[in-house]
């Protein structure tokens, strides 16, 4: 059962292809990880996918409904979630707030009720603060709870950033190098966090550097190498694939920022 | 159909400035990103400067040229200690700065000056010239020409020459024209002092026609705007023809259907073209990075 | 003991500094100057939603003060309203245009809506200075009474009429305080203030950026439109000046100069702008030079306002 398919997706950016006619499968409770060198157009992918690009051409279904280029919300609404390589924390709120915002497509109301503090109003913020804190715990900074955002460590943020994502219980979560930036402990964490969502149903699209964490998590992953892909398979298959290490060894010297 | 023609004119001189201002907005717009709300500013000092000067015995040429020099060294002092000390502020912050700079110069023209409307003579006198049973202004063909001269000369720079291109590479990417070796700083510098400066050409131009007073710079901001946007934000082909265009419907809404409303026309233009086509007619797709 | 949330402690202080202050006026004036600081506070309050909250900016705010002063201006003698009702249809005719205005603009970003509102301020300014059959033009228009002292009188309540203006326009900027602080941690003004960290954020978990940004801009605008009902009602006199641009210009730096993240410091920020011409009457000749150093200033090295960075100050020292 395929819950997201990305069709022969691709774009250009002043007529350079960033990506090219990109297609692979995601299933419920499968962990698919896009790897390649450092501008391979992974996040660009991510980008288009989650609705932050137009993508130029082909397709992208989620559940059966064609979803190319909706509004990134119209994706959240329909279970599409995602984080962010260089992260977007909401710096003007404590690290609760973050986590409860998690919580918009539950808690949202009529706003003359949330003006007037009317109970209803009062009720739904309460829920999500409760499944906000219990998120927070999950990751580990329940403690920072009423700390402001922008105070956190990178690693402390990567994480609530995930928990922000979770907080929608999504049925695709895009999670783009979750693992950048935090030691060896909290990448386990990490880890176990992300198998674990997967092993509750979520369908999950990992970008990530660490090799060896891709290796003992992804069910299947797929290859970008300059926007096209090289190779799909599982992990094993993969790290044989002579296409896959030549891309690797060829570009490890020119790496450049990520597109 | 005279009366067209008529019409036809007196859009095109007050789409000349309109003009005028749009690029003065596109220069600062593509070397930093800032919408300069002082713009209109710099218009009404043009025309402030030049009168305060001719008025106190200056030859007209001169008083105008020590106008242009002044409001262009007045750019590049708003550039060095308003925006310059807020780079990397929301935009919302920025909008603020350049609306603060906007009130104080408006402030300040009517402490300096004074709170009357002035005029200059018209270059070339005011004997009308007769083309197709219409009639137009000397002067307007003074304002038409520097809209167009302005604008070829703006379009030299930036294609023939190499600090020209050095503006534009700082605009497409600052970090990019840094790295190669480019002076973002004086790039910035230059085209407030540009900007500024062909601002206070078009108050020269136009005050012997439209008159001036210390309030008059918000009004040509908001048409140039409107004609930056329409035209397609940060592009000064687009500007030039946006300008131009605001005139015409401002002289053909005031001619045809109310003088006095003809001020909102500007207004809708905006809400129209933002509606329909934010990009512009010249306008292309912006992609935001993240 | 349980803490005083942020939200008591601005209303306490709020309730106590109206309650307070007029044991120290000099004089009966002083209640006027006291009403107008409210009033003020009140479309300010508005600007913290729009601004402090959600991140956006207006530059025609004061169009819609116009609107809802020329409601009760123009109501009462026209289609028979009481005035306290003329002022809830300017209110909602303030929301609708609101609407209008903001809907095709609000989807971008940036730039438009200050450009967009800049035009509408002026356009609003244009039509009262030349409907002169209607609005009387620039002389402006007389308002009717609205009553209300009179029958508090009746009750046994006898107030001056600057009196029963302090206490009535200060319990309607308490109100309005109470409903911006409510705002403030329900869900969708969490939702506001997401917007303003990081639209594209926003967008991902599941934020309507354009629908909230629009709740925002209809807020503020009946703010707005109430404050500019209040000062045509007290003044019994209205004109075109009220949506002028300078008006405008002066809620956004009252907004800022006090802080506009929050609600008492924006208020703060319309009680210093409004004393200082009080006080420094000189001042009045360069009002506009004032109010232009003041916004670039703040901006450049105050940029949360006054009183948050204040508060931040003592704070750091207590720790």
């Amino acid at each position: 059962m395929t819950l997201l398919s990305v069709e022969g997706l691709g774009i250009g950016f002043g007529g350079i292809k960033a990506v090219h006619d990109v297609s692979f499968k995601v299933a419920p409770g499968e962990i698919v990880s896009v790897i390649g060198p450092n501008g391979a157009g992974k996040t660009t992918l991510f980008n288009m996918i989650s609705g932050v690009y137009q993508p130029g051409s082909g397709r992208v279904v989620l559940e059966g409904e064609d979803v190319t280029g909706m509004a990134s919300f119209r994706l959240a609404q329909r279970g599409m979630s995602r984080t962010f390589q260089n992260l977007q924390i909401f710096q003007n709120m404590t690290v609760l707030e973050n986590a409860i915002s998690g919580f918009h497509l539950q808690e949202r109301g009529p706003v003359l009720a949330d003006l007037l503090h009317l109970p209803s109003s009062r009720r739904r913020a309460r829920a999500a603060e409760a499944g906000a804190r219990e998120l927070l715990a999950r990751v580990g900074l329940e403690r920072a709870a009423d700390r402001e955002a922008g105070n956190l460590s990178y690693g402390s943020l990567k994480r609530l950033e995930i928990a922000r994502a979770l907080a929608m219980r999504p049925k695709v979560l895009l999670l783009d190098e979750p693992a950048a930036g935090c030691n060896a402990v909290e990448t386990e964490e990490i880890d176990h966090l992300i198998a674990e969502v997967a092993a509750s149903g979520t369908a999950i699209l990992l970008v990530e550097h660490d090799m060896k964490m891709v290796m003992r998590i992804s069910s299947h992953i797929v290859v970008l190498d300059h926007g096209e892909k090289i190779a799909e398979g599982a992990p094993a298959e993969v790290s044989r694939n002579p296409a896959v290490i030549a891309a690797y060894l060829g570009t490890e010297e020119g790496a450049d920022a990520d597109g | 159909m005279s009366e067209l023609l008529q019409f036809l004119f007196s859009g095109l001189t007050v789409g000349a400035v309109y003009a005028l201002v749009a690029l003065g907005f596109t220069i600062i717009y593509n070397a930093s990103d800032v919408v300069n709300f002082a713009q209109g500013e710099f218009v009404m000092l043009g025309g402030m400067v030049t009168w305060f000067g001719h008025a106190a015995g200056l030859p007209l040429p001169l008083a105008a040229l020590v106008a242009i020099l002044a409001t262009a060294a007045l750019g590049v002092a708003i550039n060095k200690l308003a925006i310059e000390p807020a780079r990397g502020a929301p935009v919302v912050s920025l909008i603020i700065i350049t609306i603060g700079a906007s009130v104080f110069l408006q402030g300040a023209a009517q402490l300096v000056f004074d709170k009357q409307i002035h005029s200059f003579p018209a270059f070339s006198g005011d004997t009308p010239l007769r083309i197709g049973g219409a009639t137009i202004q000397p002067q307007s063909l003074w304002v038409i020409g520097g809209a167009l001269v302005v604008f070829a000369g703006l379009w030299l720079f930036f294609t023939r020459t190499l600090l020209g291109r050095a503006v534009l590479a700082t605009s497409n990417n600052r970090l990019a024209a840094q790295l190669v070796g480019i002076n973002t700083n004086f790039v910035m510098t230059l085209s407030f002092a540009l900007s500024a400066g062909i601002g206070a050409l078009a108050g020269v131009l136009a005050t012997p026609i439209t008159l001036t007073a210390y309030n008059v710079g918000i009004g040509f901001a908001l048409k140039g705007f409107a004609g930056a946007m329409l035209g397609g934000m940060g592009n000064p082909k687009g500007a030039l023809a946006g300008g131009f265009l605001i005139g015409l419907i401002e002289a053909l809404t005031a001619g045809y259907l109310s003088s006095t409303y003809k001020e909102a026309a500007a207004f809708v233009v905006i809400l129209l073209v933002l509606f329909f086509m934010p990009q512009g007619l010249f306008g292309r797709k912006s992609t935001e990075r993240v | 003991m349980p803490r005083l949330t942020a939200k008591s402690a601005t209303l306490l202080v709020l309730a106590a500094l109206i309650a307070v202050t007029p044991f120290f006026f000099p004089s009966g004036y002083y209640y006027r100057v006291g009403a107008l600081i409210f009033v003020n506070g009140l479309a300010v309050t508005g600007i913290v939603i729009l601004t402090g909250y959600a991140g956006q900016i207006s530059l025609g705010h004061a169009g819609f003060a116009g609107i809802g002063g020329y409601a009760c201006a123009l109501a009462p003698t026209h289609l028979g309203l009481h005035p306290s009702l003329a002022g809830v249809l300017g209110a909602v005719i303030s929301a609708v245009l609101a609407y209008l205005v903001g809907r095709p603009i609000l989807r971008l970003r940036g730039y438009y809506l200050a450009v967009a509102t800049l035009g509408f301020g002026i356009l609003v300014a244009m039509v009262l200075n030349n409907e002169r059959a209607l609005t009387g033009g620039p002389d402006g228009i007389a308002v009717p009474e609205l009553g209300l002292r009179g029958l508090l009188k009746d009750w046994g309540l006898d107030l001056t009429n600057g009196q029963f203006w302090y206490f009535f326009c200060g319990i309607v900027l308490l109100i309005g305080a109470w409903i911006a602080l409510n705002l403030h941690q329900s869900p969708g003004g969490r939702a506001l203030r997401a917007l303003h960290g990081s639209e594209i954020a926003a967008g991902t978990v599941g934020i309507d950026v354009a629908r909230v940004k629009l709740q925002a801009f209809v807020i503020s605008a009946v703010y707005a439109s109430v404050a500019g009902s209040l000062v045509a009602l007290q003044n019994k006199f209205i004109t075109p000046d009220i949506a002028g641009f300078m008006h405008s210009i002066e809620m956004v730096t009252m907004a800022v100069l006090g802080g506009a993240g929050s609600v008492l410091g924006a208020i703060f920020g319309a009680g210093i702008l409004t004393l200082l011409p009080q006080v420094l009457t000189v001042l009045a000749e360069y009002e506009q030079l004032v109010l232009g150093l003041v916004m670039m200033l703040v901006m450049i090295f105050l940029r949360e306002g006054l009183l948050p960075s204040v508060l931040r100050k003592l704070r750091g020292r207590g720790e």
